[in-house]
């Protein structure tokens, strides 16, 4: 039988001073980590959360994004009355010709200006993206200068209050309303009426098409028939597949999050191996008595690998507070498609912060590996005779 | 006296090497100790008093010369066997107390314990006899350092006797203590050997301390005297 935990545990309390720096080091290390994951996570779910399975994304052959794209209203008007689509109770095509624009507006207390989305939708648009919940004032009227933004973009942005107004260009759209697109992508968008924004910003053409094909089958003679019609030059896919490659965009950050993670934990294990060594030097005696009571060089091994994980592990949770206060905090990162920004949201999630003490528990119980071989090393009698 | 001796040392001898020099800490030592004896281990410092014990009880091994307790050589146990032999069969009490600082009374009597099979409430049945014999049940909930030196050394004992081994050593057990909680310490010891049918062998430098013994062996430059 082992050691008792409470022994290694008060160890730890008691040692406080040299536990205090690995602790606060350890807790630096894992709230990185676990801001920067939880980091990628927002992004991720900006993205991931967006699209419907059922609906399909129509865009220009060759266009790697909406914003990039061309699609004519001859396009929108043969797409519209393929037998597939889905009509809904009135009889019309559930499908949204629509228009990516990228306008400039002020962020808040003065930090200068950013770009934001600008998405003309035609009336089924709405309908086709049952995430997006209008919370406050009124969706824009069809034929007037009239947007909808998001109220996360509300709150980022000068002037982007319901009743508050947007400038594009000469001309001055006012602000009807918020939506709520539950952390999706749309969540950095404005909305306005699709002809509206195409006479604004003078376009001839759409951008994209978001139509709801009748079923499954249906979907995938739709996608079948778009990409194999020569004439048409489009391409179709799964509404669900085109957000799901915008997450690449969060790549780069859980690469940072694991060199920067790697190198600093690297710096965290020597923290724990030297206050493990000095818990080990300033215990010699202890441990010789508890060999002599019996206790194996095993026990004394796993007690200190466990008091290194204890030690960490504490760090761990440290960092998991310290990381706490940016759950929920929203942000933007540059979309390299469209340069607009994207608004995420940091969700610091209990696994994440389970992992968090996981990483730490095992950076302290690397650390403690060399101090409690030492430990182990020690003849019986000489640690009975040092002081 | 029991015609079976439960410590034979057999011409016992133990060499330190330092450089070229070589040390000689025990010098062909043989001695018998019989069951229930309270033998005072006595010398002048240097004289390898501390060397016999820790042999005698397990914690550091001969250069020549055998040790039986009770009929096992010592010598022929390896390592973990010997930990678990120590465990079963040795109780020792040092100079210096060596309690756990973290642990309280109750949890460091309760440590040679966790070694064994009993569980829960019987290690807590032991510990808290073990305490009452040294005269401590109400201090069961205090650290060491919540404690004077003779109620730590009594808490040493106690751990010492929890497991109820047949043989306690204890070196220079009230080197540290004044003579109020000597005495203590000297009466709970020698109650073992008479009362509690222990062996007890103690180092001591004290003819005071070393009167509480049934017997005195002298020691001087590793060799038996007298
Ligand atoms: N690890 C060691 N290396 C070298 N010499 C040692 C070692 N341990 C003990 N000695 C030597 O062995 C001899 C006997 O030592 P021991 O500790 O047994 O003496 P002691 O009788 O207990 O003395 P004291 O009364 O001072 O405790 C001494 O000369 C000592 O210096
Ligand atoms: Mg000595």
């Amino acid at each position: 039988m082992a050691l008792p935990l409470k022994y290694n545990f008060r160890n730890v309390v008691v040692r406080w001073r040299s536990s205090m720096t690995t602790v606060l080091g350890i807790g630096a290390v894992v709230a990185v980590v676990i801001v920067l994951r939880a980091m990628a996570r927002g992004i991720e779910a900006s993205s991931g959360n967006t699209g419907d399975p059922r609906n399909v994304l129509v865009v220009r052959k060759g266009s790697q994004a909406e914003s990039g794209s061309l699609v004519t209203r001859e396009h929108f008007r043969t797409v519209q009355y393929l037998d597939e689509v889905a009509r809904n109770e009135n009889g019309e095509a559930v499908a949204s010709a629509e228009v990516i624009v990228m306008v400039t507006a002020p962020r808040r207390g003065g930090g200068g200006e950013a770009n934001t989305l600008l998405r003309g939708i035609t009336p089924r648009g709405i309908e086709l993206r049952p995430q997006v919940r209008l919370v406050d004032g009124r969706w824009f009227d069809p034929g007037h200068r009239e947007v909808v933004v998001s109220r996360r973009l509300g709150r980022r942005f000068e002037g982007f209050e319901v009743g508050g107004t947007l400038r594009a260009g000469p001309t001055v759209l006012s602000i009807v309303g918020h939506f709520d697109a539950g952390g999706s992508a749309f969540d950095s968008e404005v909305w306005l009426d699709a002809d509206e924004a195409r006479s604004i910003f003078d376009r001839e053409q759409y951008s994209s098409i978001l139509v709801r094909p009748r079923d499954e089958a249906a979907l995938q003679s739709l996608v079948n028939r778009v990409e194999n019609d020569k004439q048409l030059t489009l391409r179709a896919e799964r509404e669900v597949d085109y957000y799901a490659k915008q997450t690449a965009t969060a790549l780069p950050i859980k690469i940072v999050a694991s060199l920067l993670g790697g190198a600093m934990s690297l710096g965290a294990v020597f923290a724990a191996m030297n206050t493990m060594y000095a818990s080990v030097a300033s215990r010699t005696r202890e441990i010789g008595t508890l060999r002599v009571l019996g206790f194996s060089r095993r026990a004394v091994v796993a007690s200190f690998l466990i008091e290194g994980g204890i030690l960490a592990g504490i760090g761990g949770a440290v960092g998991c507070l310290l990381a706490l206060p940016m759950n929920g905090y929203s942000a933007g990162t540059l979309d390299f498609q469209t340069f607009a920004e994207t608004l995420f949201e940091f969700r610091v999630t209990p696994d994440l912060m389970a992992a968090g003490i996981a990483f730490a528990v095992s950076i302290g119980v690397v650390g403690s590996l060399l101090p409690a071989l030492r430990a182990a090393r020690l003849p019986v009698i000489s640690a009975l005779k040092s002081l | 006296m029991a015609a079976e001796p439960i410590v034979q040392v057999r011409e016992l001898s133990k060499i330190y090497r330092q450089g070229d020099l070589d040390v000689v800490a025990l010098n062909g030592v043989s001695i018998d100790i019989f069951p229930r004896e309270f033998v005072a281990l006595m010398g002048p410092s240097g004289s390898g008093k501390s060397t016999l014990l820790h042999i005698v009880a397990g914690i550091d091994r001969a250069t020549r010369g055998t040790v039986l307790v009770q009929g096992i050589d010592v010598a022929g146990l390896n390592e973990s066997q010997l930990a678990e032999w120590r465990n079963q069969n040795v109780g020792f009490v040092f100079q210096t107390f060596n309690l756990i600082p973290v642990l309280t009374a109750r949890e460091n009597v309760e440590l040679p314990l966790l070694l064994t099979r009993l569980n829960g409430s019987e290690r807590r049945r032991q510990v808290e006899t073990a305490l009452q014999l040294v005269g401590l049940a109400d201090r069961m909930h205090h650290r060491p350092d919540q404690l004077s030196g003779g109620q730590q050394q009594r808490v040493a004992i106690a751990r010492a006797l929890v497991t109820d081994p047949a043989l306690v050593v204890a070196d220079e057990p009230t080197g540290n203590l004044d003579a109020k909680s000597a005495a203590d310490v000297l009466s709970i010891l020698q109650a073992l050997s008479r009362d509690s049918g222990k062996t007890v062998i103690m180092v001591t430098h004290d003819p005071k301390a070393a009167a509480y013994g049934t017997r005195s062996l002298h020691l001087e430059k590793g060799e038996i005297v007298a």
